[in-house]
């Protein structure tokens, strides 16, 4: 057992964190700050640049573009984004899709999408939920029947509904579960479509969330014509494209660098704040024990999730562990906004978006807490609802 | 023992329930409170002339219907199943509050004008570095001849658009904590130098930021004794603490209602959810969560004439309200996926009310504290 980080690797991180500190956008920065909602040229702006050094990728084999690195480097890389409070990149292409294209597609597909996906020209959004199928996903109705066209080519022709589709507002494309047959069991008659999100026949929806943002959508997909060379693995195998990629989607959950960055800005929040008796809120007994127990909560799953780093590294993919982190990595992430919002009292009533960034209402600290408290609630439902990682791991762990 | 309410007091909880059905359904309020001005000004119009509602509290010879807590805890409840945005707490049991309890001058004229609808009140009572502490008072009022002169800045007043007149703490004497030296005032919002930054807050409700610069008001404005006004104040908001918690009720079994019949209508896996075990024993979790809330809203409204035991019960039954807020509130978004997470279902407004209640008046913390304080005095 050995924790320590070798030279090369600090040299590594000190490469890394001078990257950021030169390259990072000032004015991406701002609009991060302001609380308003980003613009997709904003939400690009950080993955063209790492694109362009070559490390938008970490995971990726490197023939493809990926980076090579050790998981440890890959660790430092996140931990060195998360304190440097940057922007994510968005999970749908580079962690989402790709992987599934580089482990399942044809060699035409790859070299179709794969550098759209890299260079951040193509925005791609998740079609997997539907109004009636969500934890119970295999039970999706979206039809999709094989038509010969008018020009002779092979098409699907795809009718059904999607929802809950994350910044499909700026989809360009959108990878889809769709079902191929209607008698087989639900797992075997879907089938994993990529769709270009101007054909016609799709309608994009907003729903707009609690927090009074639109970041979800409606999509209706109306005789939609999908030319069969975009499904990818076989027809009627879908499912097996699904998984994978539900796998990479759950790894990503934990966010554990993002939440250590994010208990450092609630410390320094409760730092200024004052509590009842007049000094720092960081000062209150009840206050900072509640914020020592999640930092300690936060530092089992950081180690949870190095155990299960050291146990990729030495072979075994992401198995039914990632659940751990999912769960318990959306549980801090949920108790950091909790604790942030009560940090700032009466301030964390404001409604603030509407009024605009130069409200001047209380603290600047307090701007947006509240909205993301309420906004922050999605994670334990999103990615396969904390129940259902927890049915995952009753089943494929403790074997019950 | 006996909990059940006299004939009068079920036909006031029949009377309002059955008028917010009719006027106040969920899309009545939203069109109310994602417009300016955000309330309904005809509702309120209604509740005094009506249905008569905001005399509840007050004595018959006030022009009131000669109830008292007991019928704030029912119009409050009422109003948490309906998400009213209207200023009753402010007005009717806190400015009818420091009017009652004060012996104040003009309190039967006041009182008359809040029964008739023609006097709002706002409690303008926090301030930006004070957090709940009641005592943390910056704001002054320096006595100049024969009036008061008050400056200060007063935090997320909530109503404060609304109101005509302010219930404003300042201090008259003493440091920046000192629960000594400080007194309340009436402050008419049109008064010359008051100015408002008026905004939504994040359940629908408005506040505002209250400024303060020279304003003058006449000695009558005092309410209560000067620079001796904490056990007033104190027994106040005791009272709105109490209201408080019996609107968390209402908003309590609307989320607990509302999240039942959603599980047993929505279908996954080919069966209703609340099919499975595990959302059944979390529903029953948040079912005694009701349950402890309404009985601690019970206790501290009964206990509110006991001076003695009024604060400490009032401390306790905010602390099971906050818990309860958070774990009803949080759980009815998670048993509704999605759903839940939408502008469009209620559900999310009662969890956003839900959390705005949990700090209101002093967040869970500060009530285990202040019970720990008022259980450390019993045992010295
Ligand atoms: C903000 C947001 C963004 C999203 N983005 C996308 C996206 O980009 N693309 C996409 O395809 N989908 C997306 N989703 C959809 C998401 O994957 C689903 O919401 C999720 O799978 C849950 O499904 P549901 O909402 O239908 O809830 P339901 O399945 O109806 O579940 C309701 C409740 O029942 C519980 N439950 C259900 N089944 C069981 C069981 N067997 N045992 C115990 N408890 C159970 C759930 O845990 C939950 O608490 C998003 C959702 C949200 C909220
Ligand atoms: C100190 C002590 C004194 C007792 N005294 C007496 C006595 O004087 N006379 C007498 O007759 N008995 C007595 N009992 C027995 C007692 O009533 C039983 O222990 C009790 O009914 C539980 O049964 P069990 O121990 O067989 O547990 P089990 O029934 O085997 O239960 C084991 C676990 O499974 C859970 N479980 C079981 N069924 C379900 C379900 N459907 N859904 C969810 N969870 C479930 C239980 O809650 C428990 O956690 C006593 C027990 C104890 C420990």
């Amino acid at each position: 057992m050995n924790l320590d980080f070798t030279p090369e690797e600090n040299a590594f991180r000190e490469e890394v964190r001078a990257f950021i500190a030169e390259n990072y956008p000032a004015d991406l920065r701002k609009a991060q700050e302001s609380g308003q909602p980003l613009t997709k040229e904003q939400y690009l702006s950080w993955h063209k640049i790492l694109a362009k050094k070559g490390w938008v990728a970490p995971s990726w084999p490197k023939e493809l573009g990926g980076t090579g690195w050790t998981p440890t480097q890959k660790y430092i890389f996140s931990e060195e984004l998360a304190k440097a409070d940057t922007l994510g990149i968005l999970p749908f292409g580079i962690s989402m899709l790709a992987p599934v294209l580089y482990t399942f597609g044809t060699d035409e597909q790859k070299k179709k999408f794969l550098p759209g996906i890299y260079n951040g020209e193509v925005w791609w959004c998740q079609g997997y939920s539907e109004p009636g199928s969500g934890s119970d996903l295999a039970s999706l109705k979206t039809r999709a029947e094989r038509i010969t066209g008018d020009d002779g080519k092979e098409y699907y022709l795809v009718n059904g509904q999607k929802t809950w589709t994350t910044l499909g507002q700026f989809a360009d494309w959108g990878f889809f579960l769709v079902r191929t047959d209607q008698n087989a069991k639900p797992q075997s008659g879907i089938s994993f479509l990529l769709i270009d999100m101007k054909t016609p026949g799709i309608t994009v929806r907003p729903i707009i969330t609690l927090e009074g943002g639109h970041e979800v959508n409606d999509v209706f997909l109306d005789n939609v014509k999908v030319p069969v060379e975009n499904r990818v693995f076989h027809e009627n195998q879908g499912w097996t494209c699904a998984k994978a990629l539900l796998a990479h989607e759950r790894s990503g959950i934990a966010g554990v660098a993002r939440s250590k960055r994010n208990l450092q800005k609630l410390r320094q929040i409760a730092g200024t704040e004052r509590s009842d008796a007049g000094g720092s809120l960081m000062g209150d007994a009840f206050f900072r024990r509640k914020v020592a127990e999640l930092e300690i909560d936060l530092t089992a799953l950081e180690f949870t999730e190095l155990r299960t780093l050291a146990g990729e590294s030495s072979g075994k993919g992401p198995g039914p562990e990632s659940s751990i982190l999912k769960i318990k990595g959306t549980e801090i992430q949920q108790r950091i906004q909790e604790l942030a919002l009560e940090a700032v009292g009466h301030y964390g009533a404001p409604f603030l978006r509407d009024i605009g960034h130069n409200a001047g209402i209380g603290p600047d600290d307090a701007r947006g807490l509240a909205g993301e408290y309420f906004n922050g609630r999605k994670t334990s439902i999103y990615g396969g609802s904390n129940e259902i990682q927890r049915n995952i791991i009753s089943k494929a762990v403790l074997g019950l | 023992m006996d909990f059940s309410f006299t004939d009068e007091q079920s036909m006031l909880r029949d009377t309002v329930a059955s008028y917010l059905s009719d006027n106040y359904t969920f899309d009545q309020r939203r069109a109310v409170v994602t417009k300016e001005p955000g309330w309904n000004p005809g509702v309120w119009k209604a509740f005094a002339e009506e249905l008569g509602i905001l005399g509840a509290p007050f004595s018959e010879e006030l022009g009131g219907l000669g109830g008292g807590a007991i019928e704030n805890m029912i119009v409050m409840e009422e109003f948490g199943k309906a998400l009213v945005v209207e200023p009753y707490l402010g007005t009717v049991v806190i400015g009818g509050g420091f009017l009652k309890h004060s012996g104040h001058a003009q309190a039967a004229d006041l009182i008359g004008k809040i029964i008739g609808g023609e006097a709002i009140f706002a409690f303008a009572y926090a301030e930006p570095k004070g957090r709940y502490n009641l005592a943390a008072v910056s704001t002054t009022a320096k006595k100049e001849g024969g009036s008061y002169v008050l400056n200060g800045h007063k935090a997320v007043v909530v109503g404060g658009p609304f109101a005509t007149h302010f219930i404003v703490t300042a201090r008259t004497a003493g440091g920046e904590r000192d629960a000594q030296g400080v007194s309340v005032f009436i402050v008419p919002k049109n008064a010359p130098g008051v100015t408002t930054r008026d905004y939504p807050t994040v359940d629908g409700g408005r506040a505002s930021e209250v400024i303060l610069e020279n304003v003058k008001v006449d000695a009558g404005a005092l309410v209560g004794p000067e620079s001796q006004a904490m056990p007033l104040i104190e027994k106040v908001v005791d009272e709105a603490l109490a209201a408080t918690c019996a609107e968390a009720c209402g908003v309590l079994r609307k989320l607990h209602e509302g999240t039942l019949e959603y599980t047993k209508q929505r279908k996954q896996f080919g069966v209703p959810i609340s099919s499975f075990q595990v959302l059944q024993h979390r529903m029953v979790d948040m079912f005694i969560q009701l349950e402890q809330s309404i009985s601690m809203t019970y206790m501290a409204t009964i206990k509110l004439g006991d001076d003695a035991e009024r604060s400490k019960a009032a401390s306790a039954a905010k602390v099971q309200i906050g818990k309860a807020c958070k774990f009803v509130g949080q759980n009815a978004i998670q048993l509704h996926g999605g759903m839940g997470m939408t502008d469009e279902m209620a559900i999310g407004h009662y969890f956003k009310r839900a959390t705005l209640i949990e700090s209101a008046f002093g967040n869970t913390d500060h009530h285990l504290a202040r019970y720990e304080f008022l259980s450390l005095g019993q045992a010295a």
